[in-house]
């Protein structure tokens, strides 16, 4: 049992054992009502056009061909559809004849039993499906390469000719001759019971003649131009992506690899990890969040003192006056920890609740005695400590020889 | 710590990326076996099947249903194994899926050497290893806490696991931590493996969506 691959649904690969395996995968990109057609199509390696004219001259034989449609629909799954089955030419043509002869046993059998909506409608239709498959069904391209290699040698295989090659004249009449044959046959077997002729009727049925011969077309004509709206789609994309990492990543690794210091490398490659992410996540240019201006402010610090600064932000939320000035003073926190502290890494964590924001900056250097602060620190640990005063707040910086450096603001988010 | 640890650990590794696979195996100094690596899900879970190592070190991101696929087939068949998450990412939606899958911790690629060496015995001896930004994740998506908690007993964090919590943010080792709160480290560690078994069995679907709203990172 270990040895079978898992799929990533399900927790228990044991669990899908539960279930009956389904009969095949309903097809989710080629789908005109849920992807039954082509699910099967691509289960028994046919075109699922013949599968959808099967349905539709099944359901008009009573309703059968709806169903037979649910019940297909109840037995299949939904998901990625299977890849379809390549058959040799003469394979494919023993199962259209299959279809073809078990969709007249059906319809034989639903006669004999009475669900019928009469021989005037039910055998033109077939017959007219049968033309539109003629004409629509597709080989794939190298089978159609390899048959038209054989048939040029062999050309005394007709059937097979007509019925597996490209769309070709020979097929293109074969399969008009039967639209017509099966048009004519309703109009001919409704001029017997209808004594007046009724011109929209007519019409009515042409109309839906030149849909059985050129729908199909048309069909794959839009699926083609709504793919290569995405492909141009994907390739603009693709252009976008390109400039950017052109302009940015591009160039960082460039001039990475002209500089011999590595600590100017590391601040490099950490400053251009913090650009790509923000711009990859969506974030580049929404610049008035907390975490956006920490990470700018940390940013500018790396760049300058080849440290790394690692931001942590709980609640994220706009920017506003008191939120500014705690990123400020986080920023002048983190500045003289780089510049005086002697440690790699600084670590700034800021909180927002609904009352009160708290942020700390730590560094893991060398600390020093609040008692015998030199004077260049001193200065700046009040001009911290002053603008959170300024703002309502308290801040407090907690030292000691050995043991690193901890800033602490906290400042409540509203003044009464 | 004091790891008296004179058995080796045996570690696998799981990446898709081969240069990050033989950076590890070169960082990973003395009192580290490498059993073997794998560099995608399916190959990863035969192999972690065979070799039954005692941590796995598994990338978040892997093309088949990266780490957390493989964290959840090996832990139905091994339930012993250990899993350390390791990510460039530090996207929530990711480290909270691996987390939730089954992961005793998270870090991030940029670790330096003998942190990833301490975070492989914390989670061999079955502690919880959170990065900061992870510690922020959780304080994050358990901090607003409303009215409306589905299991009282099992979602809501204590005053000390926020505390603790916070320390991590704030770039604390939990031997700080323990100093700062008065606390022994085993019972730091024991406040970070509550909260990692809340994050894990919590069933409030606010996590998940919490997680994948906030594409933040």
């Amino acid at each position: 049992m270990a040895d079978i691959p898992l799929r990533d649904e399900g927790a228990s690969p044991e669990g899908s054992h539960d279930l009956p395996a389904p009969l095949f995968v309903r097809s989710p990109t080629d789908r005109v009502l849920t992807g039954v057609a082509a699910g099967l199509a691509a289960r028994f390696g046919m075109d699922p056009l013949v599968i959808r004219l099967g349905f539709v001259v099944l359901a008009l034989a009573g309703g059968a061909g709806i169903v037979l449609y649910a019940v297909l629909w109840l037995l299949s799954t939904d998901g990625a559809a299977p890849a379809p089955v390549k058959l040799a030419p003469d394979a494919a043509v023993r199962r259209l004849i299959a279809v073809g002869l078990m969709v007249t046993g059906a319809l034989l059998l639903l006669r004999a039993a009475g669900i019928w909506f009469g021989d005037a409608l039910v055998w033109p239709v077939m017959l007219a499906a049968a033309g539109s498959v003629l004409i629509w069904t597709r080989g794939d391209a190298d089978e159609r390469a390899r048959w038209s290699r054989l048939a040029a040698r062999l050309p005394g295989r007709p059937v097979q000719t007509v019925l597996t090659g490209p769309v070709s004249v020979l097929r293109v009449l074969g399969g008009g001759l039967l639209i017509v044959a099966g048009m004519g046959a309703f109009l001919a077997a409704h001029d017997a019971l209808a004594a007046a002729r009724n011109v929209l009727f007519s019409v009515a049925v042409t109309v839906i003649g030149i849909g059985l011969v050129f729908g199909p077309w048309l069909l794959r004509l839009a699926r083609q131009a709504s793919e290569e709206r995405r492909k141009r789609i994907r390739s603009e994309e693709r252009a976008e992506m390109a400039a950017q990492l052109h302009d940015s990543v591009l160039q960082t690794l460039a001039l990475i690899q002209r500089t011999d210091d590595r600590d100017e490398a590391v601040a490099l490659a950490r400053g251009q990890e913090r650009e790509l992410r923000a711009w990859l996540y969506g974030r580049a240019g929404t610049n008035d969040v907390v975490s956006a201006a920490l990470d700018e402010m940390a940013g500018r610090v790396e760049r300058l003192h080849h440290v790394s600064v690692d931001t942590v932000v709980v609640g994220d939320t706009r920017l506003d006056d008191k939120l500014r000035a705690v990123v400020d003073a986080c920023g002048e926190a983190t500045m003289n920890a780089a510049k005086h502290s002697g440690a790699k890494q600084i670590a700034v964590f800021v909180e927002i609740e609904q009352e009160l924001v708290t942020a700390y900056v730590r560094d893991d250097g060398k600390g020093f005695d609040p008692n015998t602060v030199p004077e260049d620190r001193r200065g700046i640990a009040d001009s911290i400590v002053g603008r959170i005063e300024r703002n309502g707040g308290t801040a407090s910086i907690v030292s000691a020889v050995g043991e690193g450096t901890d800033v602490e603001i906290s400042l409540p988010r509203w003044t009464l | 710590m004091d790891t008296v640890n004179a058995s080796e650990i045996h570690v696998f590794l799981v990446d898709d990326h081969q240069l990050f696979l033989s950076g590890v195996r070169s960082e990973l100094g003395p009192g580290f076996i490498v059993d073997g690596a794998a560099s995608d899900v399916d190959a990863a879970i035969n192999e972690i099947r065979q070799t039954q190592p005692e941590v796995v070190l598994v990338d978040v991101h892997m093309p088949g249903g990266g780490g957390a696929a493989v964290i959840s087939a090996v832990l139905t068949t091994h339930p012993e194994t250990k899993f350390l998450a390791l990510s460039v990412s530090d996207a929530p939606e990711d480290v909270i899926a691996v987390i939730r899958a089954g992961a005793r911790g998270y870090v991030t690629k940029t670790i330096a050497p003998d942190e990833l060496a301490e975070a492989i015995r914390l989670v061999h001896s079955g502690d919880a290893v959170f990065s900061p930004r992870l510690a922020g994740f959780v304080l994050d998506a358990f901090g607003t806490d409303g009215a409306q908690v589905v299991d009282p007993d099992l979602d809501r964090l204590t005053n000390r696991e926020r505390e603790v919590l916070r320390l991590i943010a704030r770039g604390y080792a939990y031997k700080q931590i323990a100093k700062q709160l008065s606390l022994s480290v085993k019972t730091v560690e024991a406040h970070v493996s509550a909260v990692l078994r809340k994050l894990q069995l919590s069933n409030r679907y606010e996590l998940t969506r919490w997680a994948t709203e906030r594409r933040i990172v």
